[in-house]
C-alpha cells in the first residue's frame, strides 16, 4: 500500500520505536519565542541538562510586544521582563534571536517561512499552537506545550504517539470574494471543532493546489481550529518557488538534491487514510462566525441556526445574537487586520485593493498589524501604506497584538470586532471583547461601512 | 513530576462543552516567567466580575462543591497550547480532569504535569455530573493501576484506557526528559544517518 504524505515525513523522522508506546521523533528546527520558552529554560537549568541542538533553534519575540513606538523600552514591566528573559537565555545557549525592532523580527510563523527556515519534508515544533501553519509547506509543524519545549531543548526529540491520518478534499473553483480564511472556515463550520483530534490532516484538490503559499498557510494554521494537530499540503511548484532565494533556503547542489526528495513527497495514490472529507468548491460562500468557538461559522448573508443546547446558547448569550438572526447591518466599531492566520502581503494586498479610494466609517477603529518586519516593509514599498493612511486605517507594528490580546491591543469590554485572527473564544481579545471571524476582505469592507454587509452583493 | 496513584476525592462539575485554554487561564495572565501561582486565576473571567467580585454562580465559588477531581464538557482544554492551563489546574488542587473528550495538546501538557486526564463515556459522565449536583458529598475513586473510575457507594464504575508508558510515567513520577536524555545514543546515531543520507 501507498503512503500518504504525513506517513513519509513522520518516518523519515522516527529515531526509535517503543514496544506497545511511543515513538522518539527526531525534530529539524524548534521555534521559540518569549511566553512558552522561559520555565522550559529554567527546568533545563536546574536539572543541569544543556541545550543539546542550539543551532537548530530559532527565536522571535511576538506575543507580548508593544506594536507601536518599538524602538522604546517596552513599558509594562512584566512584558518587558519576559522579553528580557527571552534574550538572556537566547545569549546563554548560543540561540539565534530576531528580538523585537530586528529586521527579521515577526510573527513566529510569518518570519519562519518568510526566511526559508520553513522547508517541506521537515518537522518543525513550537510551544504555540498555530505552528500547524507551516504544514502550507509540506511539513509536520506542531505546536506543544512548554514541557515538550523542555524536552526538545534537552534531546531534539519528542516521545509522541503517531496520529492518525485524515484528508479533506475541496474541488472546483472558488467564487469571487471567497478567500483561503472562508475555505477554512466553512471547512470547520461543517465538521466542528473537534472531528481532527488525534488526527493529521492533509488538504488535498484543486482549491488547495491553485492556491498561493500565503493562502495556504491561512488554511494550514487553523488546523488546530478543528482539533488537528497539524495540516499539511503537498509540496509543488508553488512551493518550491517560494522557498527558492530565501535567507535560509538550501542553494546550488544542495536545493537540486532536496528539490528531488521534495518531488518525492507527495501522497501516492494508493495511499488510505483514517479519514475522508469532501467538499464542493462552488459551496462556499464569504464567511464569518457568530459564536465563540471558530465552528460557529455561517456564510455572511446566513442566519444564525436554531440549536438547542446551553452551551450553544451561552455563547450566543456572551455574542448578545439571537438565534435566526442575520449578521448584515450589525454596527462593528472595531476591525483588526492582523495575526499569524492573516498577515502576510497577500492580506494587506487584498485589504488595500478594497479600501483604495474610500475612507473607513467614523465609528471604526481600524487596526493593520503586520506578520513581520518584513511585511511591514513590503507594505510601504507597495504604496499601500499611503491608501490605508489615506483611508484613517491605523498601521502598527508586527506582532501577535489583538489576537491574543497580551499587549496592549485590547477590544473593549462589549464590542464587536470583525478580526482576520483565527479565535473567537470569550474575551479572547481582551475581557468582554466579542469576536467575528472573518477574511481581510470581509474585514476591510465591515471597516469601510462602519458594519458588516453582505460582500457578496458588493462585489457584484 | 509528583506520583499518581490512586485517589479519593468530592468533585467539581463543570457541564459545559468546548472549555478553551483560554477560559481556563486567559492570555494576559501568560506574563509570568516561572510555573507558579496560576491557580489563582484559573478560570478568572467566569469566577471573577469585571469588578473583581467573585461570580457567586460559578462553581468554584460555590461552597458546596469542592474536591481534586473537575468534572468537565466535551472537548475540554481545546485552543491554544499553553501549559500554563494545566499548571492553573494544578496549582488551584485538581489531580483528575474527567471528560467525555479532551483536545490533544492540553492532554498532553497535563499528563506532563501529573494531572490526570480520564475519558469516560458521554452517558457516564452525564451520570456522574448528575449525581455529583445531586450530592455534593459524593466520594469518586480513581485507580490507574486498575485504570477505572468510580463512584463510592453506587454501582458506578467505568474503565478508561491511558496509553501504558505514560501510565508507568505517571504511577513512578517519571517524565520525558529523563526518558529522552537517556537515549541520547541513539540520537546521535541518528543525526550521523542524516549526514550520509541527507533528506
Amino acid at each position: 500500500m501507498g503512503k500518504t504524505l504525513f506517513d513519509k515525513v513522520w518516518d523519515a523522522h522516527v529515531v526509535h520505536r517503543i514496544d506497545n508506546g511511543p515513538q522518539i521523533l527526531y525534530i529539524d528546527k524548534h521555534l521559540i519565542h518569549e511566553v512558552t520558552s522561559p520555565q522550559a529554560f529554567k527546568e533545563l537549568e536546574q536539572r543541569q541538562i544543556p541545550v543539546f541542538r542550539p543551532e537548530q533553534i530559532v527565536a522571535t519575540a511576538d506575543h507580548n510586544t508593544p506594536t507601536q513606538n518599538q524602538h522604546l523600552p517596552v513599558k509594562d514591566k512584566l512584558s518587558r521582563k519576559q522579553l528580557e528573559q527571552l534574550s538572556e537565555n537566547c545569549k546563554k545557549n548560543n540561540i539565534q534571536l530576531y528580538q523585537l525592532g530586528h529586521k527579521y523580527n515577526g510573527i513566529v510563523h510569518v518570519m519562519a517561512p518568510e526566511l526559508g527556515i520553513t522547508q517541506p519534508g521537515m518537522s518543525i515544533v513550537c510551544g504555540d499552537s498555530h505552528t500547524s501553519t507551516h504544514g502550507a509547506f509540506g511539513t509536520i509543524a506542531f505546536g506543544i506545550g512548554t514541557s515538550q519545549v523542555a524536552q526538545v531543548f534537552a534531546s531534539q526529540c519528542l516521545l509522541l504517539t503517531k496520529p492518525k491520518s485524515m484528508r479533506i478534499t475541496v474541488n472546483g473553483t472558488l467564487k469571487k470574494g471567497v478567500l483561503p480564511k472562508d475555505v477554512i472556515l466553512f471547512i470547520i463550520s461543517k465538521i466542528g471543532t473537534n472531528a481532527g483530534t488525534g488526527y493529521f490532516c492533509e488538504y488535498a484538490g484543486e482549491v488547495f493546489e491553485n492556491m498561493s503559499m500565503e493562502g495556504r498557510m491561512t488554511v494550514c494554521n487553523m488546523s488546530i481550529e478543528m482539533g488537528a494537530r497539524g495540516g499539511m499540503i503537498a509540496p509543488d511548484e508553488t512551493t518550491f518557488e517560494y522557498v527558492k532565494g530565501r535567507k535560509f533556503a538550501p542553494m546550488g547542489e544542495e536545493w537540486e538534491a532536496k528539490l528531488k526528495y521534495w518531488k518525492s513527497l507527495p501522497t501516492d495514490s494508493d495511499a488510505k487514510f483514517d479519514k475522508e472529507y469532501s467538499f464542493d468548491a462552488s459551496d462556499i460562500e464569504p464567511m464569518i462566525t457568530f459564536g465563540t468557538n471558530p465552528g460557529m461559522g455561517i456564510k455572511i448573508n446566513g442566519s444564525i441556526p436554531e440549536h438547542k443546547d446551553a452551551s450553544f446558547e451561552k455563547a450566543l448569550k456572551y455574542m448578545n445574537f439571537e438565534k435566526g438572526n442575520q449578521l448584515v447591518n450589525t454596527t462593528i466599531n472595531y476591525v483588526f487586520i492582523g495575526s499569524c492566520t492573516n498577515s502576510r502581503i497577500e492580506d494587506f494586498r487584498v485589504a488595500a485593493n478594497f479600501v483604495k479610494g474610500k475612507h473607513k466609517a467614523k465609528n471604526v477603529t481600524a487596526w493593520l498589524v503586520p506578520g513581520s518586519k518584513q511585511v511591514e516593509k513590503q507594505i510601504e514599498d507597495e504604496g499601500l501604506k499611503t491608501i490605508f493612511t489615506e483611508a484613517g486605517f491605523e498601521l502598527r507594528q508586527p506582532g501577535c497584538s489583538a489576537c491574543l490580546a497580551m499587549n496592549d491591543d485590547k477590544i473593549p469590554s462589549g464590542e464587536y470586532c470583525v478580526s482576520t485572527s483565527n479565535r473567537n473564544f470569550e474575551g479572547r481579545q481582551g475581557q468582554g471583547s466579542r469576536t467575528l471571524l472573518a477574511s481581510p476582505l470581509v474585514a476591510a469592507a465591515t471597516a469601510v461601512e462602519g458594519k458588516i454587509v453582505d460582500i457578496t452583493q458588493y462585489l457584484n | 513530576m509528583e506520583k499518581f496513584l490512586h485517589l479519593r476525592s468530592r468533585a467539581v462539575p463543570l457541564p459545559i462543552e468546548n472549555v478553551d485554554t483560554d477560559q481556563i487561564i486567559p492570555a494576559r495572565f501568560l506574563k509570568a516567567t516561572n510555573r507558579d501561582g496560576f491557580g489563582n486565576n484559573l478560570f478568572r473571567d467566569w469566577r471573577y466580575h469585571k469588578d473583581g467580585s467573585e461570580n457567586k454562580e460559578f462553581v468554584l465559588n460555590n461552597n458546596q462543591f469542592e474536591g481534586e477531581v473537575l468534572i468537565a464538557g466535551h472537548n475540554f482544554g481545546c485552543g491554544s497550547s499553553r501549559e500554563h492551563a494545566a499548571w492553573a489546574l494544578s496549582d488551584y488542587g485538581f489531580k483528575v480532569i474527567v471528560s467525555s473528550f479532551f483536545a490533544d495538546i492540553f492532554k498532553g501538557n497535563a499528563l506532563n504535569n501529573g494531572v490526570l486526564p480520564i475519558q469516560v463515556s458521554d452517558k457516564f459522565l452525564k451520570t456522574l455530573i448528575e449525581t455529583v449536583n445531586d450530592k455534593p458529598e459524593t466520594t469518586i475513586e480513581v485507580n490507574l493501576k486498575d485504570q477505572y473510575i468510580a463512584v463510592e457507594g453506587l454501582n458506578l464504575k467505568e474503565s478508561f484506557d491511558i496509553d501504558t508508558y505514560k501510565k508507568t510515567c505517571l504511577i513512578n513520577g517519571y517524565d520525558d526528559i529523563d526518558f529522552l536524555v537517556s537515549k541520547k545514543t541513539k540520537i546521535e546515531a541518528f543525526e550521523k544517518h542524516l549526514l550520509t543520507n541527507p533528506r
